[in-house]
């Protein structure tokens, strides 16, 4: 089986009582397709991304990428994005250095790394901003850049975690066409969370609906 | 939860430098002190708590403590009445020279104690500005001294709350039909009670660990607790009862600490409404209010500075030459007093690399955990709970092992050490809130870029965690240079530090002598002001946060 494929996923957060935020979920996600899992807050599905990305550990189940069970690989391994709703770029270093992050994680030689660089700015709309100080950017801006981050090193998956929904009504509208868009045109194969359908109708080729850690 | 054993693993091993390092240069030492003085010389046998009551029922240990707890009460009272009005004149209201006034005001609690102990010195002493009345080795010149090392304490804390309470309040209670003062007793000061509460609980103990200025303004006649200890330990080398008062000490601080984490301020909301120009009689009343403070200030630092230049035919830098040149016949310096600067800033350097090993790897742990976090935060911060003559005696008895009872003389490593475990709870307390804003997802962020652990702390912790830990980098070092209460007990002789060449000093009568320790605490003043202030400018410009 080629690409994601998440078999019987459990997550629990410990304390008294413990609290089984995902309780047993599959699903399958094919090379080059966006899903989305959508949901109401508090359902478990940001849990579920966190888990497939490796950030929290998983209490049961499998996660597998084109058949290899990924239990025993760490984050910085799996080759998965992450698009965190608020952006969390790196304070101290530029809109370039940002994007640029990942590629000198893989070794990208320099010349290569900025080239990279340029062309993902161009992509998100940003040419020019290289040098910019993160926090100079608007909400948008820094959702680009977040995104043009987590898409530099050409992550086998990219996981998207509300990546609109700290953005107004109209920006939201417009920008979920723009991600489908360049999703689609590097062939990227993508798992979105959110509590939007309209996005998610918009931005998915597959929803699934998720309810109290289940599917639905 | 299934954890992942590589990193628990990492965790734990990093965790042994902080563990083994307390363990070793703290627990070990501080738990030697109170088993020795619950159970006497030879320890674990017999059980000797009859020695203990023994020394406990002394006449010269009941007199110290009853000083030790007069004296807190009294720098305590002595602390609010001075610091409250200010407090009031410099939150309640904006006026030119405001912000000049509020930095002047936290001078003193950023100057090394001896360094205070030296000012009032020179001004009480017969000699000195106000040797007229009389105050030299009295208590009225302890109090004031922790009154002028204290009223910062009061200003921040009582200062802060009260600029966080809205002016509307006060007016409400006038239209009620509150008269001014009415106003304030009924509405102000009910208001500020938490925080006025946890500032007099932290006065508190920082007056009951005032070995310095204690030792120095008291005298042969006035004694407390921790300079009973030192006295037992120099004077008739009586380690048990040492011993014995040093858990009298450790008793005091608890009650101190019990106190003030009881009284805890709760943290202020931000200011209702900006502070407004004073008016009318409030001129008047302002003035009143910082007049007795500003004098109690200014007074002994003009003192310590006239005193420094004052030699036998008038006024020149004679003292300052003599720090340069042999030491005076009748001092018991072996060494030029600059050799002790020397030794002074290489200790606190590398007191300073050790507490910096230990809190960055603290800081870092504590960031990265929750609940296993707390207990070594707690661990961490234990010296803090005891004074530091307690450590320095610890140190004294523990890791002296083989000159122990006969020969005081230590070997130079224990000053660090001793330097490193009194800075390490006050540098980790400005570095762990430092790195547990950094937030967690910044790391997630990295690790799905392909950052490995490593990786993330060099690229993510380490650029912001940067101006924190020059700015605690540079607090440490300042506290080490000037630290005394353990360095006393530890430091050889032979190789004074700053500190406790001026405490040697002005033991010795004579101008010469007294000149010089003048001289070299303003010196020692100027040093560590120089290096509180780059650590002032280095929390200030802590990076931009999104």
């Amino acid at each position: 089986m080629s690409g994601l494929s998440v078999h019987d996923a459990r997550v629990t957060y410990p304390g008294r009582p413990p609290v089984d935020a995902v309780r047993g979920v599959s699903f399958d996600v094919g090379p080059g397709e966006t899903v989305a899992l959508l949901g109401p807050s508090g359902c478990g599905k940001s849990s579920l991304l966190s888990a497939v990305v490796g950030v929290t550990p998983l209490a049961g189940g499998s996660i597998s990428w084109d058949g290899a069970n990924l239990a025993r690989v760490p984050v910085h391994r799996r080759g998965f994005g992450l698009v965190f709703q608020d952006g969390q770029l790196f304070p101290h270093l530029t809109v370039g250095a940002n994007i640029a992050f990942g590629l000198e994680m893989a070794g990208v030689s320099r010349p290569a790394r900025e080239a990279r660089v340029e062309e993902l700015l161009t992509v998100v709309g940003l040419s020019g901003l290289d040098a910019r100080a993160v926090t100079e950017l608007s909400g948008g801006q820094r959702q680009r850049v977040a995104l043009a981050r987590s898409l530099a090193p050409r992550p086998r998956l990219l996981a998207l975690d509300e990546p609109l929904s700290s953005l107004d009504a109209d920006l939201r509208a417009r920008l979920a066409v723009e991600v489908r868009d360049i999703l689609r045109a590097s062939g990227t194969t993508g798992l979105l969370v959110t509590h939007d359908p309209a996005e998610a109708e918009v931005m998915a080729d597959r929803v699934l609906r998720m309810e109290d850690g289940l599917l639905v | 939860m299934k954890p992942w054993p590589a990193s628990a693993r990492l965790w734990w091993a990093l965790a042994g430098v902080p563990v083994l390092f307390l363990g070793l240069f703290f627990l070990w030492p501080a738990g030697t002190v109170i088993v020795r003085g619950l159970l006497g010389d030879d320890g674990f046998g017999g059980g000797d708590l009859a020695g203990a009551l023994e020394v406990l029922t002394r006449s010269r240990t009941l007199h110290a403590i009853g000083t030790t707890v007069v004296l807190a009460v009294l720098g305590t009272l002595g602390s609010l009445l001075l610091g409250i009005p200010t407090a009031w004149a410099l939150s309640r209201f904006s006026w030119r020279g405001a912000r000049t006034v509020r930095a002047l005001v936290t001078v003193p609690f950023v100057l090394p104690t001896i360094v205070v102990a030296a000012a009032f010195s020179a001004l009480f002493s017969r000699s000195g500005l106000l040797g007229g009345l009389g105050l030299d080795q009295s208590m009225a010149a302890i109090v004031l001294a922790l009154v002028f090392f204290n009223i910062s304490v009061v200003v921040r804390i009582v200062g802060g709350a009260w600029e966080s309470l809205s002016p509307r309040m006060d007016d409400a209670a006038r239209t009620l039909g509150a008269s001014p003062a009415r106003a304030l007793a009924r509405v102000t000061l009910p208001a500020l009670r938490p925080a006025i509460a946890s500032a007099s609980a932290v006065v508190l103990l920082f007056c009951s660990t005032s070995f310095a200025l204690v030792l120095v303004l008291g005298g042969s006649r006035i004694r407390t607790v921790e300079t009973e200890i030192y006295l037992q330990v120099n004077q008739f080398l009586d380690l048990r009862a040492a011993a014995v008062l040093a858990l009298v000490q450790v008793v005091f601080v608890g009650i101190a600490l019990w106190v003030s984490a009881r009284a805890r301020a709760p943290r202020p909301p931000a200011a209702v409404e900006p502070a407004r120009a004073p008016r009318g009689r409030e001129r008047a009343g302002i003035a009143l209010a910082l007049g007795p403070t500003l004098l109690l200030l200014a007074l002994p630092a003009l003192a310590l500075v006239e005193r420094s230049l004052r030699t036998v035919d008038g006024y020149g830098l004679d003292h300052y030459r003599d720090l340069f040149g042999d030491p005076p016949a009748r001092s018991t310096l072996s060494a030029p007093v600059w050799h002790a600067a020397v030794t002074s800033l290489l200790t606190a350097a590398v007191a300073t690399a050790m507490a910096a090993v230990v809190g960055l790897v603290t800081a870092v742990l504590v960031s990265r955990r929750a609940r296993r976090a707390s207990a070594l935060e707690s661990l961490v911060m234990l010296p803090l709970g005891v004074s530091a003559v307690v450590v320095g005696l610890g140190v004294l008895l523990t890791l002296n092992r083989s000159v122990l009872g006969v020969d005081l003389r230590g070997s130079w490593w224990l000053v660090p050490v001793a330097q490193a475990v009194v800075a390490l709870p006050l540098m980790v307390r400005a570095l762990v809130p430092a790195a547990r804003a950094i937030d967690p997802r910044l790391r997630a962020a990295a690790a799905t870029l392909g950052a490995s652990p490593w990786r993330v702390l060099w690229r993510v912790d380490a650029p912001l965690l940067r101006s924190a830990t020059a700015a605690s980098l540079a607090f440490a070092f300042a506290i080490a240079m000037g630290e005394f209460g353990a360095t006393a007990f530890v430091a050889r002789p032979d190789r004074p530090t700053l500190p406790t060449a001026i405490a040697r000093l002005l033991s010795r009568p004579g101008i010469d002598n007294v000149g010089m320790a003048f001289a070299a605490s303003v010196l020692l003043a100027a040093l560590t002001a120089a290096v509180m202030l780059a650590s002032e400018r280095l929390r200030t410009t802590v990076g931009a946060e999104i």
